[in-house]
């Protein structure tokens, strides 16, 4: 299918592809198993200038916006999507700046992170605050020209290999997620310590942590936008990358669907190949379309918000669920059309279905997405009646 | 350091077509890609720039198309491609390559280092790069693994060996050929792909460069290809057995019997 892509956006494409093929694909079983960091894949970005292609030009990065990230997830997920996260995670603990950073901030935290030289995070999620993200308890307090943070987030993605962190607290606390402020914290800051790393069932290259604050005093300028900003600069952020957790679907899915697809021409049964059985084509040809549908609606949205619009919400959660449940269905048919051999953790595809399932759980799970569909259509059709 | 690298265009695939006639590659049709050694050697040029300063050169005689493949080279660092293409260099052997390839470097400002791939896969001769630094009259060395040390007018390389490497200086201009372990090949950037988009290849034809047509091509090309095949290395071992005395019989004899000795009595 031609997207009609431009030049630029065919050569970030391109550029994905091949650290995908030759550098991604022959580790990403190893890594999978050894829970291993891709730090060297991120060196292999940095020099295909890629860490930026979301950032401006003037701190040192392409000047695209989603649409650019989301090619470069999906393309690097083809072959892994927990390394694809090292690259993603970033995306999204650099959003909250990029969108209510001031000059300063830009300028300071910005540059490296285009150059491929620091790894981002994004902290909201706490012990009571999941898909009900009014619950953080973490603190910033402030003390003088500090603020002092006092809190545990848990399973923050590049936790412990993340330069820069954003980091949603609480700062007062009678206006519930009103009273929310975001802040940026560096790494090795006293006070600002992590738990151990997660046992994961999938994404095992990706680096999941809990991040301990306990008087943790950062520079009053590190606070974003105003203070009882939080909660926006949160929405606001997940409304922008969740088409890049789309893209990381439509990359997983594609990975496996291509490997069903080429395994069921080689695999003969009955004196055929497997790919003559009509129960076998039907799969495939619903792989394909469920991909396809994914994709488009994934690289409209992105176009959609790239253009500035101002309503995202609800097309961005469209198309995170669309692709994610998409990503859990094609894997786990890959696995199918593969039979035993899909079942075996030599191969990537059972990698892959524990790879897609994240998809549909994290940066909102697909309830909660729904939620705020069904939400916009009702608030949108509520404002045409009058 | 201004530095010229010569890449060829080889097939991608396994299949290589011959023309019968001739004994020669057809290249037309199948998927082209640059020899993969000559990778490592832009890798080592870039690298050189990057530390002295400098420009790199790819040069390469080839079809028209060539100049896709070194117009790609701009993205991993390459400031300027030349291509030499004209009817008159078809069908080259090693000799009328590395002379086409020799006329146009001289015609040349200037240059201190030329770097080649060790050998190209289609064609395995490794003799382009050598029979080069003879027509200009440079020296040269051969399976360069390491540069350990370039400076104006001087570099101090290790060849590898089979068994090792040994470490060899020459004076600049020289050619070397280098070999995989050399580095580890950069991926194209983003910026340098843009950069490629916009870049021209330089195209030469024999005139462009004053050669004598007669030394090109087939025409210049006295290599006749009869039969290509892998030559075998074989070792043969023979162990003596019996007391000192009897081994060492045993061995005598079997020097003399091949010839290797002479009897001293
Ligand atoms: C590997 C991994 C990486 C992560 N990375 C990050 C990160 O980098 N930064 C970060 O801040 N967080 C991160 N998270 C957290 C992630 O975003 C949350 O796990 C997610 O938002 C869901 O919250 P929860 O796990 O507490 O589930 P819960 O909120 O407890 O949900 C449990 C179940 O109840 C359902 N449910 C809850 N509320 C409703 C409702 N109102 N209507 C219908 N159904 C509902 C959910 O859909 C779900 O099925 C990560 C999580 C994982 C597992």
């Amino acid at each position: 299918m031609n997207y009609f892509l431009t030049e630029e956006q065919e050569m970030i494409k391109e550029l994905a592809a091949k650290i995908a093929d030759e550098k991604i694909a022959p580790i990403a079983i190893e890594y999978d198993h050894e829970g291993k960091f891709p730090h060297d894949i991120v060196k292999y970005l940095a020099q295909s200038d890629l860490c930026g292609v979301y950032i401006e030009e003037k701190y040192g990065g392409l000047g695209g916006g989603v649409f650019e990230m989301a090619l470069v997830v999906e393309e690097l997920s083809r072959a892994c999507g927990g390394i694809a996260l090292a690259f993603a995670g970033t995306g999204l603990g650099t959003y909250p700046i990029i969108l209510f950073g001031n000059e300063e901030q830009k300028q300071k935290y910005l540059p490296d992170i285009a150059a491929g030289k620091h790894l981002a995070a994004f902290a909201l999620t706490e012990h009571d605050a999941g898909s009900d993200a009014a619950g953080v308890r973490t603190t910033a307090t402030l003390d003088g020209d500090e603020y002092v943070l006092n809190g545990t987030k848990q399973w923050i993605t590049n936790g412990g290999e993340a330069d820069v962190y954003t980091v949603i607290a609480c700062t007062n606390k009678d206006k519930g997620a009103r009273g929310f402020s975001a802040f940026i914290v560096e790494k090795d800051t006293p006070g600002f310590t992590y738990g151990k790393k997660e046992d994961k069932m999938g994404i095992r290259a990706s680096c999941t942590r809990e991040l301990i604050f306990n008087d943790c005093r950062i520079p009053k300028e590190n606070l974003l936008a105003r203070e009882g900003m939080g909660f926006i600069v949160a929405m606001k952020t997940l409304d922008r990358t969740r088409p890049g957790v789309a893209a990381q679907a439509v990359g997983i899915a594609t990975g496996a669907f291509n490997a069903a697809l080429k395994y069921s021409r080689e695999r003969e049964q009955f004196g055929q190949p497997i790919s003559s059985f009509q129960a076998v084509q039907h799969m495939l040809a619903d792989m394909a379309i469920q991909i396809e549908a994914s994709r488009a609606l994934v690289y409209q949205t992105c176009r959609h918000i790239d253009s500035g619009a101002k309503n995202i919400s609800k097309e961005s959660a469209m198309a995170k669920v669309i692709a994610s449940d998409t990503a859990m269905k094609v894997t786990t048919d890959a696995v199918q059309i593969m039979g035993g051999y899909g079942y075996m953790r030599e191969y990537p595809v059972e990698k892959m279905m524990r790879d897609a399932k994240i998809t549909q759980i994290y940066e909102g799970t697909n309830q909660i997405q729904r939620n705020v569909i069904a939400q916009e259509l009702i608030k949108e059709a509520a404002k045409q009646k009058k | 350091m201004d530095i010229i690298v010569c890449v060829k265009q080889v097939p991608g695939t396994t299949e290589i077509k011959m023309n019968k006639e001739t004994n020669t590659i057809i290249r037309e049709g199948a998927e082209a890609i640059i020899n993969p050694f000559d990778e490592y050697a832009i890798e080592e040029g870039v690298r050189i720039k990057e530390k002295m300063g400098g420009s790199v050169t790819v040069l390469s005689m080839g079809i028209p198309k060539v100049a896709d493949l070194l117009r790609e080279t701009i993205a991993v660092g390459v400031d300027n491609a030349v291509l030499l293409t004209d009817r008159a260099f078809a069908g080259a052997d090693t000799l009328a390559t590395s002379y086409a390839l020799a006329t146009a470097i001289k015609n040349m400002e200037s240059y201190d280092l030329i770097v080649c791939g060790k050998q190209a896969i289609d064609g395995d001769t490794a003799q382009v790069g050598p029979s080069l630094a003879e027509k200009l009259g440079i020296p040269h060395t051969t399976n360069v693994k390491k540069i350990e040390e370039i400076k104006e007018g001087y570099i101090r390389c290790q060849r590898m060996t089979d068994d090792g490497y040994e470490t060899i200086e020459m004076s600049l201009p020289a050619v070397i050929t280098v070999v995989k372990e050399i580095n580890e090949p950069r991926l194209p950037s983003l910026k340098g792909k843009l950069r490629a988009k916009k870049t021209e290849v330089k195209l030469l034809t024999a005139e462009d460069i004053g050669a004598d047509v007669n030394l090109c091509g087939l025409k210049g090309s006295p290599t006749q290809v009869i039969e290509t095949f892998v030559p075998e290395f074989e070792v043969k071992a023979e162990m003596f057995e019996g007391s000192a005395k009897e081994q060492a019989k045993s061995l005598a004899d079997a020097l003399l019997s091949m010839k290797y000795a002479k009897r001293v009595d």
